[in-house]
Order: structure tokens, then C-alpha cells, then sequence
């Protein structure tokens, strides 16, 4: 069964007197146990549906025009804010892509871990304190107790992703929505907070959307992978089958501009010319089809829905007019 | 920290010394208190025997010298006027001046934290739009017309409380609100503008994510983060409240040692005059350093830097 069942979801920002609609209409699932890598360039719409989802998004300027957003039955925009409240940090957890500002500067370290534990566990100070040692101690920061009355700055910033991390899984969440976590860090650092993610997601058996720009990471940590572009998705299903058989010209894209030996064989390597397109004037058609080689007349004219690959292949689904893998041979 | 605390008080102790010297310059400029001690039609050599009572006859970088070195020990020579030591004189007057600042503080803080409060969780609403406004009109509106306005009002025409005066409780609050109302005002708009800053910054949205009730949001995630220009602020505006009390004390009769300066200048009382800046002046040093103390409670990076 679904955990999170995204159905029509639909955001947009006001700008300069503009409108946006930044998600034009998004319908996707997660399945309970599943980690779904989204993918996507910058300003995709990545981050903003997952605020969306846990009314974080800033409004104004954005506005969710409408959808449903199911997590364990029950619909996350239509439930009201002190319902959401329980659940963001509880059940719910969210990791953001810049640990050098996601942590209060003035507080200490401990505290900042132990606050859901007092709000959603009703745990004591002390108790919260106590646990928050063996939650440094669970994403690999030894000395704990030492380090919890420690402030952000005396942390790397690799270390600080993990206090967000232990933060994020101290309620033991049974969804872990992390936005880019690895993307401002070293990639050394990158390396280690993957495999510690990945470690934990198995012990705590957490259901996770782990939301990059890099096809890599989604190789290592993914089930599934969903590749979004322009608010909508344009490819989506298991991580071998796409990555062994991209059907957009966008994940083919993205896949060739990965390094050598991650690339999938025969393919050529070639950047993704030009720049992701306008949300504040949108075209008709494929949103891709300007940057797009394989572009046909009708991607011009007509938005291609999201169907499903004829290769056999369970939720291998693509938004396209063109047959790529025709196109390559 | 201990470090940075000395260095500070060396910046103190040479801006006191800097202050009492302009005094001490200026109030030589000022012209003869011989003159005016003495009654009209005295002699030259009533006058001269006078200068020389009062070391006035001597060069003026001896006068300095003596001047600096009994500022040390905290004798600033006796006043012209009361013939009384200068600094027991001021220090006489220290409780009415401490009083009227202290609770021209209080208010400032208090009604200025609420109102900045306000502004900021009610942005873009009337709240905010009245906040300001009232805000702008308590910075920009002379003390001596508030204070007169009040006393119409809350004295004359309502009966409620003592024109002026120093007797009582009752009688600090119409002055404790005039000299508030600037600080009020500072506080306010300075915190709103803060807060607005800090509730845009991602360890907000942190503190959302982790379901924290919006009041823990506000107390510990924004309102924590933005005392530290307010206590900057308080430093500042405490020189102000200690010092520029003149009107405020002149308006209320109130017996402050603003308006003790202030009669001492007009009597060329000399002493009183450097003996209340002085003492003014280390005060002013004080409570920065109080500041300084509590901006690295206020902010562990501070803290660290030091
Ligand atoms: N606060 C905002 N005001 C206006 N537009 C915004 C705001 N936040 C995001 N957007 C727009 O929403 C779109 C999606 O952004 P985002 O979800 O952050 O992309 P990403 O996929 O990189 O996470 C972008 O076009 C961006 O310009
Ligand atoms: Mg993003």
C-alpha cells in the first residue's frame, strides 16, 4: 500500500504581479518501504512540492492551487495546521540541503536535537538529552554528551548534516523526505552521509524520498527513481530499468552527462543544451522540447501525458512523444 | 572573553577621560563664575582673593592637572554654589536620575518588545500598519511637547497624576512614559525589522519541519535570535535616557542630575558640572560594559570570536 499518494497536486508563485505555476499537476506514490530518488535540475520544482506537501512552503508568494497529498490515509493539505504539526518531525521527517544554515546559530546543539523528542515523545528535558547522546552516537558523532552543549559553529558542515539527520530520524519517522542533503557538501563527506542515510533507512526501515540533481547519488540509494523537469515528471520507474533504458530525451540527458562508468554503454557524452525553461512564461508542448534534439513537431504543440513504457517493465512510465530508444538505435 | 572585557573597559575608561576633558575645556570657554559668585559692585581684589580661592588664577594646564588628578580620587573641588563637595552633590541627586532612567527603560523594553512583536507576527495586516505608525510618531515627537501634552491630559484635565515633582511612585509615571516613548518607539521598529529577517532564515523553517508549537517557534527560533541588536540598542539608548533626561526632568521638575547640569552650567558652577558628566559618562561606560557581557550570552559565536 501507498504511504504517500500525491494525486493533481498543483503549486504556483506570485511574482511581480505574475503568476507561476511552478507544479502544474503532479501525481505520484510512494510505496511503504520504498525510497524514491527524485531528480532533476535546479528549479524543477523539487524542493517546493516537498514543502508543498508539508505546508512549509512560504505563503505568499507560493499558493497550492489544489491536489491531494494522502500520507497513511489521511490527506496532508486538507487536514488542519495543528494535525500537520503533529505530524511533521514525528512521523514525518525532512532533512534540507544546507546544514550550515538550518540550524538555530544560538542554541545549543542539544536542545536543537532534543526539542521533537520533548514535543512528539513527551520525553523530559533530561530524558530528550539522553537520547539525543545516542542519536549522535546512532549518526556516528562520538562524544555526544560532550558535543550536546556544543553550538553549530564548533560543527562542520558535514557534521551538522548529521545533527540534522539525527534530528530528522530522532521520532523514528516512518517517512524521511531529505532535499538534497549531500549537494553542499564535499564529496568525500557526500559519500559518507549516503551510506550513513542508506544504513539507517534500513535499521529504522524508514520510507524515504531523497530528493538530488545527480543521477549518481540516486543510483547508490534508490528503488525508484522519478525524474522531474519543469514541475511535471517526465520518466519515472525501477532505477536498473531506466538507467538501462532511458525512454526522455531529459534522463538520457542527464545520464550522459554523468562521469565515465556510470554512464550506460554506447552512449555518447553531451551537456544538455540551454537553460531550464520559463515558469513565468510557459509554452505549450513538452516543456523539454526546446532543448531537445529529438524534439518532433508535436512535442512543440502538445504536453505528452505520463503512460507507461511498452518494455515490460513494472511503473516504467515516460512523458514522451518520440520513441528514444527507436531514435538511438 | 575576560580579555575582551578588559580591553572594552580600557575603551571606557579613555572615553571617560576624553569626555571629561571637552567638559572640563568648554566650561573654561564658558566665562568667569567669580563675577557671578560675588555680588555686584565687588572690588578687583575681592575678585582676584575669589580666582585665587579657586585656583582660577593659575595656568590652565596646571588647573587641568589638578583637576584630572582630584577626578581620580573623585574630588572635583567644592561647588561654587552650594559650597558643598560637587561630587556629593550630584550623588545626592543620583536617585531621582536612576529612577526616572530605570523605569523609562523598563517601558522602553517592555511595551517596545511587545509592540515590536506584534508588528512582526501580524505583518501586512492593520497591527503592523498602526504599530509602525505610532512607532514613527514616538520617535519623531519632542519630548518637552509629550510631556506637556500628558500632563494636560493625565494631570490638568483627568486629575489622575502629579504634574511633577519627586514624591512617590505616582508621581515617575508621567515622566518614566515621556522618556520611554523614544525608546518604545526604537525598540520597536528596530525588533520588528529583526524578527522579519530572522523568520525568513532556514533554521526557521527547521523549527517548522520539527512540529515545535508555533510559540516555541517564536520564543526560542526567532525572538531568541533577534535580542542581540535590541541589547545593542539598550546600550545606546541607556546614554540617552541617563543624559538627555534634561527636558524630561526640566518639563516634570523633577530633581535629576540632568537639570542639575544643566542649572550648573547657567551658574558656572564648574565642579558640579564635571562631576555630574563624569559620573554620567561612567555609568554610560557601565552598561556597555553590561552589554557587551550579555551580547556574548546573547550569541555563542561571539562568544568564541572574543
Ligand atoms: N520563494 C519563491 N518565490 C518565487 N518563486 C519561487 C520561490 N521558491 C521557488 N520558486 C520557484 O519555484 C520553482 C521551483 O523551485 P524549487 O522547487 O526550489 O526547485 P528545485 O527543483 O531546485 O528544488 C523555481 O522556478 C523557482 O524559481
Ligand atoms: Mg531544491
Amino acid at each position: 500500500m501507498a504511504l504517500l499518494a500525491i494525486e493533481g497536486l498543483s503549486v504556483g508563485f506570485a511574482r511581480e504581479g505574475r503568476f507561476a505555476r511552478v507544479i502544474p499537476d503532479l501525481t505520484y506514490s510512494v510505496e511503504a518501504g520504498e525510497t524514491l530518488g527524485i531528480v532533476g535540475e535546479s528549479g524543477s520544482g523539487k524542493s517546493v512540492h516537498a514543502l508543498a506537501l508539508l505546508g512549509l512552503l512560504p505563503q505568499p508568494p507560493g499558493r497550492i492551487l489544489g491536489g491531494r497529498a494522502v500520507f497513511d490515509g489521511h490527506d496532508l493539505l486538507a487536514m488542519p495546521e495543528a494535525r500537520l504539526r503533529d505530524l511533521r518531525g514525528g512521523r514525518i521527517g525532512m532533512i534540507f540541503q544546507d546544514p550550515m544554515t538550518a540550524l538555530n546559530p544560538v542554541l545549543t546543539i542539544g536542545r536543537q536535537i532534543a526539542e521533537p523528542l520533548i514535543r512528539h515523545k513527551a520525553m523530559s528535558m533530561r530524558q530528550a538529552l539522553d537520547r539525543a547522546t545516542d542519536l549522535l552516537a546512532l549518526v556516528g558523532i562520538r562524544d555526544g554528551a560532550r558535543r550536546l552543549s556544543q553550538y553549530p559553529h564548533e560543527f562542520s558542515g558535514g557534521m551538522r548534516q548529521r545533527v540534522m539527520i539525527a534530528i530528522a530520524i530522532s521520532c523514528e519517522p516512518a517517512l524521511l523526505i531529505a532535499d538534497e542533503p549531500t549537494t553542499a557538501l564535499d564529496v568525500t563527506v557526500q559519500g559518507q552521509i549516503l551510506d550513513l542515510m542508506a544504513e539507517l533507512r534500513d535499521r529504522l526501515r524508514m520510507t524515504m524520498v531523497w530528493i538530488t540533481h545527480d543521477m549518481g547519488v540516486v543510483a547508490g540509494i534508490a528503488d525508484t527513481i522519478q525524474v522531474m523537469y519543469a514541475g511535471r515528471i517526465m520518466e519515472r520507474g525501477p532505477v536498473n530499468a531506466v538507467f538501462a533504458s532511458p525512454r526522455s530525451a531529459y534522463t538520457y540527458g542527464l545520464l550522459q552527462s554523468l562521469p565515465h562508468g556510470a554512464r550506460p554503454p554506447g552512449g555518447r557524452l553531451m551537456q544538455i543544451p540551454g537553460a531550464p525553461p520559463d515558469m513565468f512564461a510557459p509554452t505549450p508542448g513538452d516543456p523539454f522540447a526546446p532543448r531537445n534534439p529529438f524534439a518532433t513537431p508535436r512535442c512543440h504543440r502538445e504536453a505528452p501525458p505520463l503512460r507507461a513504457v511498452e518494455d515490460s517493465v513494472a511503473g516504467h512510465m515516460v512523458a514522451a512523444w518520440y520513441d528514444l530508444p527507436r531514435l538511438l538505435a | 572573553m575576560g580579555r575582551f572585557l578588559l580591553s572594552r573597559l580600557g575603551d571606557g575608561i579613555v572615553a571617560i577621560w576624553g569626555v571629561v576633558t571637552i567638559v572640563f575645556v568648554v566650561s573654561r570657554l564658558l566665562g568667569d563664575p567669580a563675577i557671578l559668585l560675588l555680588p555686584v559692585g565687588a572690588t578687583e581684589e575681592q575678585l582676584q582673593a575669589l580666582r585665587a580661592g579657586l585656583g582660577l588664577d593659575r595656568p590652565i594646564w596646571e588647573q587641568y592637572v589638578t583637576f584630572l588628578g582630584g577626578a581620580l580620587r573623585g574630588d572635583f573641588g567644592q561647588s561654587f554654589q552650594f559650597m558643598r563637595p560637587a561630587l556629593s552633590v550630584v550623588l545626592e541627586r543620583m536617585p531621582a536620575t536612576m529612577a526616572l532612567a530605570g523605569s523609562a527603560l523598563l517601558v522602553g523594553v517592555v511595551l517596545g518588545c511587545v509592540a515590536g512583536s506584534m508588528a512582526a507576527l501580524f505583518r501586512g495586516t492593520i497591527v503592523e500598519g498602526v504599530v509602525m505608525l505610532l512607532a514613527l510618531l514616538g520617535q519623531a515627537t519632542p519630548v518637552f511637547w509629550l510631556g506637556l501634552l500628558l500632563i494636560l491630559l493625565f494631570a490638568v484635565d483627568l486629575g489622575l497624576l502629579p504634574t511633577g515633582g519627586y514624591d512617590g511612585p505616582m508621581s515617575l509615571v508621567l515622566p518614566a512614559l515621556t522618556l520611554g516613548t523614544f525608546t518604545t518607539a526604537s525598540i520597536a521598529r528596530l525588533l520588528r525589522s529583526g524578527m522579519l529577517d530572522v523568520m525568513k532564515d532556514d533554521h526557521v523553517r527547521t523549527a517548522r519541519a520539527k512540529g515545535l508549537l508555533p510559540g516555541t517557534v517564536f520564543l526560542w527560533h526567532i525572538a531568541r535570535n533577534s535580542l542581540i541588536p535590541v541589547v545593542t540598542m539598550v546600550g545606546i539608548l541607556a546614554g540617552e535616557l541617563l543624559g538627555g533626561s534634561v527636558v524630561t526632568e526640566t518639563v516634570f521638575s523633577w530633581p535629576g542630575v540632568g537639570r542639575l547640569i544643566v542649572q550648573a552650567m547657567e551658574a558656572k558652577d564648574f565642579p558640579v558640572v564635571q562631576a555630574g558628566v563624569m559620573v554620567i559618562a561612567t555609568i554610560f561606560v557601565v552598561i556597555n560594559l553590561f552589554v557587551d557581557l550579555l551580547y556574548g550570552l546573547l550569541d555563542p559565536r561571539i562568544r568564541a570570536r572574543r
